[in-house]
Order: C-alpha cells, then structure tokens, then sequence
C-alpha cells in the first residue's frame, strides 16, 4: 500500500536530475539465500535515505553492490540515468560513490593528513601541507572541526567518523553510505552525525544511511526503505515523512518491519492458552537477573514460563535477547538474582550440568557455534554428549551406534543431506538447522530456548521448525521463543515478552490487541 | 547390480586414495627436482648428491641403522604436535620443552642408575623429562588459557628461556665434576635404552612408534581425542557445548609438552647419554612443516619423519664429499612446504570447480 504511494509520488518537482543511482529489480542470491529480491530504488542528490531491516534483511548485501564489492545477478542499476555496473570499488569510487563504516578505517597510528594522502602511487611525494590545507576547507565547509596533524589514535570514533567523511568529500564523493555509522557512537557523537548527515544533504550530496535505531531514521531522513528478507517491503517517501509527526512515523515503520496486516484489523488466530495451567507451579523463573559481562547488559529481567507454554520474546534486534538465552543456558554469567528450574537454583551451574537438567539451547548462529562445520553431521549429532553411552564406551567411540543414532535423527527429523558423513558445514541453512534441532529436541527437555529459530530457512523449513516449536511445547517443556518476527511470535506464542535495551519492557497475553501493544512497547511509545 | 555398485565404489576409493597420494607425494617429487636444480646453480651433480644421501642415509647398514634411531625422539616431538595442533594449539616450543626434558633426564639418570635395576632407571628418567616437559608447557598453558594470550608468541618466547635455562643448568648446576668440557655426567653405554636384534638401532625407536600411533589412535577414537578437536575445530561450538575449554586447553599442552620432553629424554637414555652446554638440535621446528605435510595424521607423519631422517643422516654425510652444507636439507625441506601450499590451492580450487 504505502509502496505504491512511494512510487505514485515520486517527487513533486518530477523534472529534475534523475537519481545518482537506481535500483531496478537488482536481485542477489546466495546458497541456499535470496540476499536481495528484485529490489527497486532510488537514491537522489539532496536527499538522506534511510535503509531499515533486520539482521539479515538484505541491507548488507544492498550496500556491498552500491559500493562495487558484489555484483547484481539480475536487475539494472542506472548512474544518473543511464545504465552501468559498479563493477568494482575503485569503479565506485570514480562514480562518487564513498563508503563510512561503523569501524574506523583510517590508520590510528597516522595523523589525519597522512591517512588523507593513503592511497596514492608510491612514487609520489605526498604533499602534506596542501593535503592539510584541503581537508581544512572541506570539513570547514560542511561545518566540522578537525585538526589534520591530529593523529588519528587520539580521536574519538565520532571524530573519525567525521575525518572520513572529510576524507570522502575531499576524494569527490556526492554519494556517501553510512553503514551502521552510529552504532558505536555514544549518544552525543550519533547526533552530531546526524546534524552532519543533514548538512551534507543541503549541500547537495545523497546519503545513504544504514541503522537500526527507528529515531535516528524519523529524525534525520528524508526517505525510508524498509527492507525484510531480502524484499524492499515499503517505505516513507519525503512527503509522507513531513506529514507524519515523529511518533506516527516510527508506529509506520514499526508495522511495516514487523507486520505487514493492518494494526487495526481483524485479528489472527492466537494459540490456545487454557492448555497452559497457570495454577501450576512455573518450569522457569527468573528472579530479578542482571548479567553485566555482555555487550547489552540484562538489567532486572523476571519472568515465569509454566509447562508446555511458549513465551515468546519480541523486541528489535540487539536488545539483549541473545544475552538473555546465553545467561539461561549458562553461556554468561549472572551478575545478580536468580534463575529456578523446577524448583532448583540453576544460576551457579555450567552450561554441562544445566543441560542434564533438561535446558536445551537452539542457537541462531548456527555454524558459529552451534556446529562444528569441518566435522561430519554425525558427529554434530552428539556435539553435547560426547562421551556418553552407548555412543561412547569407557571413553570410546562406538562408531556403529552413532551412526545409527544419525540414520534415526535423518528420518525423523527429514535432514536432507547426501550422507550421514558430510561435513555439516555443506549442508543448507536449513538442514543445519534440522541437525540442530534433532540434537537439542533429543531427550527429555524441560526448557527450550529457540532463538531465531527460523531466521534464513525457505517456506517448507520455516513449517517444519514451528511444528517442532509446538512440538516441544506440547511434550511439557517450557519454551522460550526469540525472534524479531512478530507474526511468528504472535502464531506461536501464549504470551509475548517485549525487550528494550536489556529490559523486559513489558509482557502481553497473546489476545486480540497483542501487536498493536506490542508495537508500542517496541518503538518505546508505552515508556 | 551390488557387484557394479562395489566395483565402483572400490574404484572410487582407489580414486580417492590415488588423489591423497598424488596430494602428498606430488610435492615430494617437486621439492627433489627444484632442489636438484639449485644444486645445479652451485655447481654439483644433483645426482651424485642424492646419491650420496640415500645411499648413506637408506642403503649402508649403518645408515640405516642411524636413521631409524633418530626416528624415535623425532616421532615423539611429531606425536607432541599433532596433539596440539589437532586441537587448535600451535605449541612452537617444543624445542625448549624437549632441551629442559632432557637436561633434566641426563642430570637425574646416571646418579640414580648404579643404584636401582637399568629399568628402573630407565622408566624414572623418561618419567623426568616427559615432567619437565610438561612443567616448561604450563607458562603458556595458563596464559592462553584464562587470559587468551596468543600461544604462538608464547611457546615462542619460552623457547628462547628454555634454551638458556638449560645451559644455565648444564653449566652451572649439572655439570660433571669429572670433564672440563661443560657437559652433564654420562649414562654409560649398558644403562642406556636397550638396542634393537643386535644392531644398533635404539628401542627409543619403539618408543616413538608407540606414542605416535596411541596419539593417533586417542585423537580420532576417543571421546577425549574428540573433545580436543571440538576445541580446535570451533572454539565458540565447544563452549556453545559446554566443553571445559580451558581444562582441555591445559590438558593439550601438557600432553603436547610431555612428549617433547620425552622425546630429550630418548635422546639422552637412547643416543647421547649426556647433555652437553650449548646442545640444541632444534627438532621441533624443523618437524613442524613434516606435521604439516602429513596434515596431523599419525600414518603419514611417520613416513615423512623417516624421509626427514634419511635426508638428515644422508646429508652429513654428502656434506662431507661435495662441500654442500648440512642445512641444504632444510632448503628442500622449505621447498617442500612450498610445494605443499601450491598443491593445497590448486586442490581447493579443484574442489571448488567440482563442486
């Protein structure tokens, strides 16, 4: 609906320069991935476009072709209105094109001018003083202040940020990409960049803009894309975000990230709660946890989750929900309270012996860490019991009994795989998922804990791993569901737990109303 | 119908056996002929070089003998660093670990050896420098694995302390009061290791097959074995499975340690008998790349390591007919490496093409 008005409406002064660049149906594959799926876009001189998207939806993929590291396997791309490949980055960088990562590029141990004059043949002299002269005038012109003999060590990341910029400008960039740029900078920094984002666009250049954070999109964009599995799936063109107030914008984009149903209309069916006895004494709990060592402290975290209920944990992505699965499954330490399993502290316990209580852990970082990819399937299998009968005796492997064990897990579970000897490393997103699953659905669960279980996989995948979802549920175990897929939560789910920031935000029955309660808990409207 | 499903199979296998073989032997091959050609740039008959290599080094019955005996400290040093490698461990000092090892075996074992019966003693000083081997490994041990100091520098550095430490110890504390020579006292020649049917090759020999192929067998047999390689293969999985990753990582130094310093000690009890100041035949890093070349199987590093003797004993001896230094066999030991590298990429982007 609002794609169709994006492109309805163009720009009301319709006559002017085409865009920098254009996107017409650019589509990119992996193995076993479509990264970008015929992708329409433009990016216009004077303009600030934001890309919005989950981990995984595309954005870096969209950028890597913008900056001639990856090439389209189908589509156009048009540079001012006519059609050429970015077909490398050097070929990038003579269009315009510049690219500012959230990590630091420049060498810290140089001063600014030095890293300015990088780059050059080895013959030339570089000259220094000229080059300092011209980063003065660059970075003066679009307002920054920076000393060119500073070495780049002694800056902070905001700093750097804006020495690259300078950098770029001084190159003669008119197309710059901010990938994730704010993302480790301190609040103060980030707004700096953003006031600098708007100047560059006064001044003419477009800016691509790459973040997770809904603010920093409503407040310094002119248009938004949004991208989910790889598909552009809407937008906020200019006039549409000048009309909107703030929060009406961000309410917007919320529901196109995470829902593509009206808020307001009729509502899904949700799964059946009087399955779930409340009465009963709760499978989990978690008291009051904190768990400080992470990246996104835990702070006060408490919950219940009773037998055979799912509760799911909503929220953006990076807001501790990978924490909170670690800090559960005894990956990272709790700071303060206290996690009960069945009656039972669990919190002071490793990962080894929180398993045999019956915590299993279905990774999202499937090849990082939840499977050895070198090592063949059957293996992987038994990745958390190695050395226990009857696959291993007196310390032994009994070769025979674990390839039974794959033989049995491959029909069971349909693991699609040329051998039960294959490295799992060769096998499909979603087969690796089935591997991981089998392992930790074997035995008797008490607590599962699935983090974007269906994160990457096809249609057929993503029903096989929600009926193994309800499965475990239904077996009596208490599940916990992260995901940044609201429909998933909200099919799946009894109750949905919403984090921000490394807190519980809040909790909502899975009943008529949910999204919309939990869309305002996510763009912090409830706080 | 199963019988052509067997035959192609069993030609398949063939295939693939023919392929590994080409994999390892192809840059054997190539190092021989580059070599030759360098040997060519200085002006000696490749031919007759070789010729005297292998016929020393393979071919006369004291050759052969010397080269078998050598095998077993060099077997044991391969056995120290297919462990750790196998497990993500690139213990480098093993030089050290086999120097300390054998100071203290050749310190211990000829005072306590007019004592006690000759097995006795044997097992005591084995028993002494794999301890110290071991011993010497825990510094980086302990480093990497509670502070994730990087074990390459690590090893490294206690190499270079090792090394000093133990001509401190043969200079100062070891030394025999009987020679002016800084040297330990001697095991004499009936407490040693004994020798093999009457020749004289040394059963450290045996003792080298043994640990290689237990080592072998422990990696890919074991739940043990299989822990460690977890360990190398993906440390985050190893966690992620609830591993005692640091447990593991000081277990792999301490076997990988023990080896080399049991190795120093079949140097001492087999062949030398005594340490003398300044001794250091720097095993370990030259059996590094042969660990490499054998892609830490037990099997295929005992055939390299037997090349690699040949080779040594062979060229001592050529060194002293054609003038060509001993080193020369590190050079086409090098150019092995080399090749090795080239025929990796060239296989990987075989694969690549296949697949």
């Amino acid at each position: 609906m609002l794609d169709a008005q994006t492109r309805a409406t163009a720009r009301p002064s319709g006559t002017e320069a085409p865009p920098i660049v254009a996107f017409e149906g650019v589509t990119k594959r992996y193995p076993g991935i479509i990264a970008n799926d015929s992708i329409d876009m433009e990016f216009r001189a004077g303009e600030v476009h934001v890309l919005l998207g989950e981990n995984g939806a595309g954005k870096s993929t969209l950028v890597s072709m913008l900056s001639g590291l990856q090439q389209p396997d189908g589509g156009r791309i048009l540079i001012d209105g006519v059609e050429r490949p970015i077909g490398s980055p050097s070929e990038a960088l003579e269009i315009g094109i510049s690219t500012v990562f959230q990590h630091s590029m420049l060498v810290p141990s140089l001063t600014l001018v030095e890293n300015a004059t990088l780059g050059r043949k080895w013959w030339q002299k570089p000259d220094r003083a000229g080059t300092a002269e011209a980063m003065k005038a660059a970075a003066e012109r679009i307002g920054v202040n920076l000393d060119p003999m500073a070495v780049t060590g002694d800056l902070s990341l905001g700093e750097r940020q804006q020495a690259e910029i300078t950098r770029a400008l001084m190159r003669g960039a008119r197309f710059l990409i901010l990938d994730e740029a704010t993302a480790m900078l301190t609040p103060n920094d980030a707004a700096r960049l953003g006031e600098l984002m708007r100047r560059l666009a006064a001044e003419g250049m477009a800016v691509v803009f790459i973040t997770h954070k809904l603010n920093e999109a409503v407040a310094y964009g002119d248009r938004i894309s949004v991208l989910r599995l790889g598909k552009k799936v809407g937008g906020l063109a200019p006039d549409a975000l000048k009309t909107l107030d703030p929060q009406e914008a961000t309410n917007e984009v919320v529901r196109l990230m995470f829902g593509t149903r009206d808020a307001s209309g009729a509502e899904e069916a949700h799964p059946d709660s009087t399955t779930v006895d409340r009465a009963a004494k709760p499978t989990l709990e978690l008291l009051a946890v904190y768990a400080e060592a992470g990246r996104v402290p835990l702070q006060n975290i408490e919950f219940k989750v009773w037998p055979g209920e799912i509760l799911g944990i909503a929220g953006i992505d990076g807001n501790g929900q990978k924490q909170l699965a670690e800090t559960i499954s005894g990956q990272a330490p709790v700071s303060d309270g206290r996690i009960v399993l069945d009656g039972a502290y669990i919190d002071r316990m490793t990962i080894g012996q929180r398993r045999e209580k019956g915590v299993r852990y279905v990774t999202d970082d499937r090849l990082g860490e939840g499977t050895v990819g070198t090592f063949p399937m059957s293996i992987n299998l038994l990745l958390k019991e190695i050395g226990q009968a009857p696959y291993w005796r007196g310390g032994l492997e009994q070769p025979e009994a674990i390839r039974e064990n794959a033989r049995r897990k491959v029909t069971d579970f349909d693991i699609r795989t040329p051998s039960i000897d294959t490295p799992v490393g060769k096998l499909s997103g979603g087969n690796i998922q089935k591997v991981l699953l089998a392992r930790e659905l074997a035995g008797s669960s008490r607590v599962v804990i699935f983090e974007k279980p269906t994160y990457g996989l096809d249609l057929a995948n993503i029903a096989a791993t929600q009926m193994r979802i309800r499965e475990a549920a239904k077996s009596g175990a208490a599940v916990i569901l992260i995901s940044t897929e609201l429909d998933e939560l909200l099919a799946l789910s009894h109750r949905i737990a919403v984090m921000d920031q490394g807190r519980i935000a809040g909790i909502v029955e899975n009943e008529d109303g949910a999204r919309h309660t939990i869309g305002a808990l996510m763009s912090g409207a409830a706080k | 119908m199963t019988d052509t499903v067997q035959t192609t199979d069993a030609g398949q296998r063939l295939r693939a056996i023919g392929g590994v073989l080409m994999m390892s032997l192809g840059p054997v091959l190539m190092a021989f002929l580059l070599s030759g050609v360098i040997l060519l740039i200085l002006k000696v008959n490749p031919f007759s070089y070789y010729g005297y290599v292998f016929g020393r080094g393979l071919l006369s019955p004291t050759g052969v003998q010397a080269t078998l005996t050598r095998m077993g400290p060099l077997l044991l040093i391969a056995a120290a660093l297919i462990v750790a490698f196998r497990a993500g461990i690139w213990n480098l000092g093993g030089d050290a670990q086999f120097l300390v090892g054998a100071v203290f075996c050749a310190a211990a074992t000829p005072l306590m050896a007019p004592h006690v019966p000759i097995w006795l003693g044997l097992l005591a000083g084995a028993a002494i420098s794999a301890i110290f081997g071991a011993l010497w490994a825990l510094v980086p041990a302990f480093l990497r694995a509670y502070q994730g100091l990087n074990e390459i520098i690590t090893t490294l550095m206690m190499n270079f302390l090792g090394i000093s430490l133990a001509s401190v110890l043969v200079k100062l504390v070891f030394l025999d009061p009987a020679t002016t020579v800084p040297q330990t006292r001697t095991l004499a020649v009936e407490d040693r290791l004994p020798t093999l049917f009457g020749t004289t090759i040394s059963s450290g020999l045996i003792i080298g097959l043994v640990a290689i192929l237990a080592v072998h067998f422990m990696m890919t047999r074991t739940a043990f074995g299989l822990r460690l390689r977890v360990v190398g293969g993906n440390a985050s999985a190893a966690v992620h499975a609830g591993l005692a990753v640091p447990l593991l990582t000081i277990a792999v130094f301490a076997i990988s340690g023990g080896l080399a310093g049991l190795s120093g000690g079949v140097a001492i009890l087999g062949q030398y008998g005594n340490v003398r100041a300044d001794w250091n035949p720097a095993y370990s890093l030259s059996i590094v790349p042969l660990v490499f070349l054998a892609r830490f199987n037990g099997f295929a590093a005992i055939g390299f390591v037997g090349l690699f003797s040949i080779l040594s004993i062979g060229a001592e001896s050529a060194a002293r007919r054609t003038g060509v230094p001993n080193y020369f066999t590190l050079v086409t030991i090098g150019i092995l490496l080399v090749m090795l590298a080239v025929s990796e990429y060239y296989s990987a982007k075989r694969q690549k093409a296949g697949a």
